[in-house]
């Protein structure tokens, strides 16, 4: 009731502010160029010209202060895992891991004295894809994961009564 | 992590040219993998190259001595993860010199095609990963193009697109499908004008040529003696081919020839993979003329699985040989063997210690990556930039999943 | 083995301090001392009869608890001949070789190798540092008495109990 209502024409949405952040973080995902391992052929081949990653806004760049997300492509090696930590330090918040392959989960069949059994003993991983090496087509199933996960997240928005904040959880 | 004290003492307090430490580091979109480089520079000009490997050490050899002779394969397919066949048939070869069997024909046949379709796989990315590296971004986009026709292909053989596993000691895990001729003789027609493609898109093109002729030399006297091996030794002007001149499986009824060059410099390294992925697809086309009926795997009941899955129904002997070999594998009598192979990156070689029980008691892997990348500790040839320092890592072709093993 | 491969010559030549090792059936193979070995490689690098000229391979081998403990064994290739040779050499506990760096340059990166996962210590190694480990790891992994999966910490929770008796060394943690 009043001067405003019904007053604007259909092409004009109204959503909140969170939905608004959200779907540019999830559009524009900017991924770090850091392959190890066997899964890298994969992460280069999803980026290629047949499962084009492109298209989900994926652009891959070199540097991890301007990236938001970091594939962790490969096995991790216990020599490895400070650089990786100090490549996940570097990258400006909000930023998200995406773990690619057993190796990166869990070490995979490399149950042994040079290998850290899942690069969540070191970083806090958002989403897991799994497959040794995964196709490409489960990398991009894994960037939709995120996606929804980034369009389900608060920003602006006060977190549920009896959720884990996010700040603790991204501290991790 | 390290104490390396590789600046020069005398040139630290000079305004003008000071030595530089420089850390190329492991997070590099031109290295290839987690290679670490120290790099000691005056101004941009290289003085000495230290490489820093081991970030990609997984324990391959210590596990493999805790793995059966079957359950290594997986493990072999992991080293040069471009072209998996090829390591497990290295592997598959030693293990039969040490069993004193022989993989029937057709299964020989298959594992040379699946070999040689590898051998593509693995060129073609370093055909585009070279031109990428050194600025020419387009050549990548198109053999990875190509890339994903040779997977489709081994997708359609074995059920993976890498990380095959498809040799088994004895011959291989199963027979190709139906249509699968057709479709890889299809594949060879398309190619061979792709390579054209490549070869007119690069070998004229003057930055191309200026970023790598006359980079990288190195002479066959030094390739020697630093033991590489593949093309980056034919490059130099050696004529060594494991496959011509030591031939293993059915190597010597195809005809080929064995593509050397004189320069050794990081042109003519890339030149020669080019080559010999034309050599590749005619020894495909071969394989799939002269290949016969017949057993994909030797009929012997203690090392493999029965040809006729049927005979798993109704004999009592199979199926007590069938579940030995699936819980506890078969023994390999006492010995050692080293077999050599020619693998896309050179000489992959295996030495095995077996000791009579299923499981190997040492297994060595002889990484061709591991010893072509000491070229560039080296310092081969007139690599004066820091940008020639890329173009010849490209050219010498490391994977470090081989090279870290 | 190949018939014309004139092995009698390498036997002769070095006067009971080569000796055949009749087990081996897929090439030949000598062994010999480490005294004797920096001799021998030249001897088959540079003798026009054999012409070595490639090394193919350095592999440490552990055979605990079998005496003598450590064993290296070389792959040589003759290119121009087309011949290969396995030259093996016993080592005693703790192993100890001369460097054949100056034979083959390509032999600096295998015997770093050797020395990282099994402890051989090269003398008149130009720079004998460990290649695949980090530089603090304490231990030697390719050795029979190593666990597996290393000693528990906090990048593998599975791997062994360290032996009271052993130090803590210092790991490079976050």
């Amino acid at each position: 009731m009043g001067i405003l209502t019904n007053q604007f024409q259909d092409n004009v949405f109204f959503a909140t502010a969170d939905s608004i952040i959200n779907w540019s973080r999830k559009s524009s995902l900017w991924p770090e160029t850091f392959g190890i391992a066997c899964c890298a052929i994969e992460m280069i081949s999803a980026g290629c010209a047949r499962y084009d990653l492109d298209r989900f806004g994926v652009v891959f760049r070199s540097s991890p202060r301007q990236s938001d997300v970091m594939i962790i492509a490969g096995t991790v090696t216990k020599k490895m895992a400070p650089i990786v930590r100090r490549l996940y330090d570097q990258m400006p918040e909000p930023r998200y891991v995406i773990a690619m392959g057993t190796c990166a989960i869990s070490g995979g069949v490399y149950n042994t004295y040079a290998v850290v059994q899942g690069s969540d003993l070191f970083v806090p991983v958002d989403v897991h894809v799994a497959g040794c090496p995964p196709r490409p087509d489960a990398l991009l199933h894994g960037f939709v994961e995120l996606q929804k996960k980034i369009a389900a997240s608060r920003v602006l928005r006060r977190e549920e009564p009896g959720a884990v904040p996010a700040s603790i959880k991204e501290g991790a | 992590m390290t104490d390396v004290t590789l600046i020069n003492e005398s040139k630290k307090g000079d305004r003008l040219s000071r030595e530089v430490l420089m850390n190329l580091g492991p997070q590099h979109p031109s290295t290839h993998g987690v290679l670490r480089l120290l790099l000691q520079m005056d101004g941009e000009i290289v003085e000495r190259i230290e490489p820093h490997i081991g970030l990609l050490h997984r324990g391959t050899e210590k596990l493999c001595e805790s793995f059966t002779y079957t359950q290594i394969f997986p493990l072999t397919d992991r080293l040069d993860y471009l072209c998996p066949p090829s390591n497990n048939l290295g592997y598959a070869l030693a293990v039969e010199a040490l069993l004193g069997i022989e993989a029937p024909e057709r299964a020989q046949y298959i594992r040379v095609l699946m070999a040689e379709l590898s051998r593509i796989s693995g060129h073609l990315l370093i055909t585009g990963a070279l031109p990428m590296d050194v600025g020419a971004m387009t050549a990548l986009l198109y053999t990875m193009r190509d890339r994903e026709m040779v997977m489709d292909l081994m997708e359609m053989i074995s059920g993976v697109r890498m990380h095959t596993s498809f040799c088994r000691v004895g011959g291989i895990r199963e027979d190709l499908p139906e249509g699968c001729a057709e479709r890889i003789l299809e594949f060879c027609d398309i190619f061979k004008n792709r390579i054209a493609d490549y070869e007119r898109l690069l070998e004229n093109n003057r930055i191309f040529l200026a970023r790598v002729e006359n980079i990288g030399t190195i002479t066959a006297d030094d390739a020697i003696a630093l033991g590489l091996s593949g093309p980056n030794l034919r490059a130099s002007g050696v004529d060594w081919d494991i496959r011509r001149d030591a031939p293993y499986e059915i190597y010597d009824r195809l005809g080929f020839d064995v593509i050397v060059r004189k320069d050794g410099d990081c042109y003519d390294r890339w030149k020669c993979r080019v080559d010999e992925m034309r050599e590749s697809l005619k020894m495909i086309r071969q394989c799939i003329e002269q290949m016969k009926p017949g057993p994909f795997l030797v009929q012997d009941p203690k090392i493999a699985f029965p040809v006729d899955k049927s005979l798993l129904g109704h004999s009592m002997e199979t199926h007590i040989h069938h579940f030995e070999l699936a819980a506890y594998g078969f023994k390999v009598p006492k010995g050692e063997v080293y077999t050599a192979i020619e693998a896309p990156k050179g000489e992959l070689g295996f030495y095995i210690i077996a000791d009579g029980s299923e499981k190997p008691f040492r297994l060595k892997v002889r990484a061709p990556s591991f010893v072509n990348l000491q070229a560039l500790s080296e310092h081969a040839g007139n690599m004066r930039y820091l940008a020639d320092v890329i173009a010849m890592i490209g050219s010498l072709d490391p994977v470090m999943a081989e090279v870290d093993k | 083995m190949p018939d014309q491969f004139p092995l009698e010559k390498i036997i002769e030549h070095f006067n009971g301090r080569v000796v055949v090792d009749k087990d081996v059936t897929d090439m030949p193979c000598v062994i010999v001392t480490p005294k004797d070995l920096v001799e021998l490689c030249f001897y088959l690098r540079d003798n026009r009869a054999f012409r070595f000229n490639f090394m193919s391979d350095i592999c440490g081998v552990d055979f605990l608890p079998q005496l003598p403990r450590y064993q290296l064994v070389y792959h040589l290739f003759s290119i121009p001949l087309g011949w290969r040779l396995r030259i093996k050499c016993l080592l005693e506990d703790p192993p100890k070789a001369p460097t054949i760096t100056d034979v083959w340059t390509t032999a600096n990166w295998h015997e770093r190798e050797a020395y990282d996962m099994y402890g051989i210590v090269f003398e008149g190694h130009p720079d004998l540092r460990r290649i695949y480990m980090w530089e603090e790891f304490d231990g030697w992994p390719m050795r029979r008495d190593f666990p597996l999966r290393g000693y528990k910490d906090q990048y593998n929770p599975m791997g062994a109990e360290r032996p009271a008796e052993q130090k803590n060394p210092v790991e490079d943690i976050l």
